[in-house]
């Protein structure tokens, strides 16, 4: 690991550091230790990379730790943005979330651990890139809200690469996925950020 | 001038900047945290500069004491004491000045600052170094109890009287100390066997010293976690705290499962960040 990523990754903790001591105005319980749950996620998943370099990335764990953030993000956004889908949701994101944690720790035949986790991944990334840009094309947030949606985007994309790659069928060679990740990780941080402070 | 240059640097790693500096910062967020006026700067640099000299005073002090056993463990026979670089009386003179310009300063600050930097010090030269650190491996509690009173000491120049909070925060150092130290033997158990030194897990074992430490990482977020809702910082840096608290409980737990020295390494240097940062949370939620 690079001093630059190192730097970098150093920057996404302090900005998701900072993200949670400012949390998000006039919002309920739920989503803001959602918000704090998925930033806490990322700070300490920043931290652990910075001390113990990119091979963290090899742990099984890592799997089930990097679907919290999407769950918990998308679940503080449904519960801001849209109330009828609140108690589904949040049944969806626990369900989700135990059902990853299950398929991979406890041995599973054939290709049901992938698919569950494409499924709940694929929800969560979605209803982050969408909600937020139809919110403000609606005129439910300021038009800097849609800057979630585009780090939902790139957090999708970085699943993607990491989940392709763990699973042995790499889209990118690793070198490559490893040269990106910090930068794709502040990035998506930083949109984040600006999404909520701006949006 | 070269030749000072030289000599600076190699005193230098006498004084452990990163050591001095982590207590150091506790010293100061222990000030802040009593809320008292912190942009008096006369006096937070007082307290940085008479901590910095106390702090590094025993610390140079410790590495005269034990530069013969520092010369038989790999990570440590290149310190300028161990290797011949400093002679042991110019290492003594310059503990011994370091620590009483120190405390002088300290006690000239405030009586009770100064008495608790004294014990400090006292604590770490006479009974962690002098005393304890080659019979038995609960000297470490000793060293704990030192290296809580930076802290403790900047709480009550800040208040003036010693108050509940200022325990707590004493005691989170106390706690967070094995952590910190366990972790680091575990790491070099075999250099601290060469030289002689008992250890936690030379004495125990490793599984009981990963158990010792998950006990006191729980006992450190509990009591620093005690000290800064009694303090009042405000619910964001709280938030804040808890998932740095969860960071390192779950790096503890995790080190105690797998028996993994990359997990074990992860946590010694995870245990430092999580001190330090929260000292700055302490800190700047000062203001």
């Amino acid at each position: 690991m690079t001093v630059l990523d190192r730097f970098l990754l150093l920057l996404t903790g302090l900005l998701a550091a900072w993200q949670i001591v400012v949390g998000v105005d006039n919002l309920s319980a739920l989503p803001t230790i959602a918000y704090t749950i998925a930033f806490g996620v990322l700070l300490v998943a920043g931290l652990l990379l910075i001390i113990l370099g990119f091979e963290v990335l090899d742990a099984p764990a890592v799997v089930i730790v990097s679907t919290i953030i999407p769950l918990s993000l998308s679940l503080g956004l449904v519960w801001e943005h849209s109330a009828s889908w609140r108690t589904l949701y949040l049944i969806f994101a626990i369900v989700g979330f135990l059902a990853v944690t299950m398929t991979r720790s406890i041995p599973t035949p054939g290709r049901i651990p992938t698919l569950v986790l494409a499924f709940v991944h694929g929800v969560a990334g979605m209803t982050i890139f969408l909600l937020p840009i139809v919110a403000a094309a609606q005129g439910a947030g300021k038009p800097a809200f849609a800057l979630v949606g585009l780090g939902g985007a790139l957090i999708g994309l970085g699943g993607l690469l990491l989940s392709f790659l763990k699973a042995g069928k790499p889209i990118l060679p690793r070198e490559t996925i490893l040269k990106v990740l910090p930068g794709l990780l502040l990035l998506m941080t930083a949109c984040f950020v600006a999404g909520f402070r701006w949006g | 001038m070269t030749a000072l240059v030289r000599k600076i640097r190699l005193y230098w790693p006498l004084i452990k900047p990163l050591q001095t500096g982590l207590l150091l910062a506790t010293g100061l967020a222990g000030y802040m945290s009593a809320r008292c006026p912190i942009f008096n700067l006369g006096t937070v640099a007082a307290v940085a500069g008479s901590l910095s000299l106390a702090i590094a005073g025993s610390t140079v002090l410790n590495m005269w004491r034990d530069r013969d056993i520092d010369a038989k463990m790999e990570r440590t026979q290149k310190r300028p004491t161990s290797c011949g670089q400093v002679a042991d009386r110019e290492a003594l003179r310059l503990g011994l000045l370091l620590s009483v310009l120190g405390v002088g300063w300290a006690a000239a600050i405030d009586a009770l600052y100064g008495l608790i930097v004294f014990a400090g010090l006292f604590f770490d030269v006479v009974v962690y170094t002098l005393w304890l650190k080659r019979r038995t491996c609960w000297s470490i509690v000793w060293g704990g109890i030192s290296g809580a009173m930076p802290i403790l000491a900047g709480r009550a120049l800040g208040t003036g009287r010693i108050d509940l909070i200022g325990i707590l925060l004493a005691l989170s150092v106390l706690f967070w100390i094995p952590t910190h130290i366990l972790t680091f033997s575990i790491k070099h158990r075999e250099d601290y066997a060469r030289a002689g030194i008992p250890t936690f897990p030379s004495t125990y074992g490793e599984a009981f010293t990963r158990a010792v430490i998950v006990f006191s990482s729980v006992l450190a977020a509990l009591t620093i976690g005690g000290a800064t809702l009694l303090i009042g910082i405000g619910a964001g840096y709280l938030r804040l705290f808890a998932v740095l608290s969860a960071g390192l409980l779950l790096l503890a737990f995790a080190a105690f499962r797998a028996q993994s020295e990359r997990i074990n390494f992860g946590l010694f240097k995870y245990a430092s960040l999580y001190m330090l940062s929260a000292m700055l949370i302490l800190a700047t939620s000062a203001f």
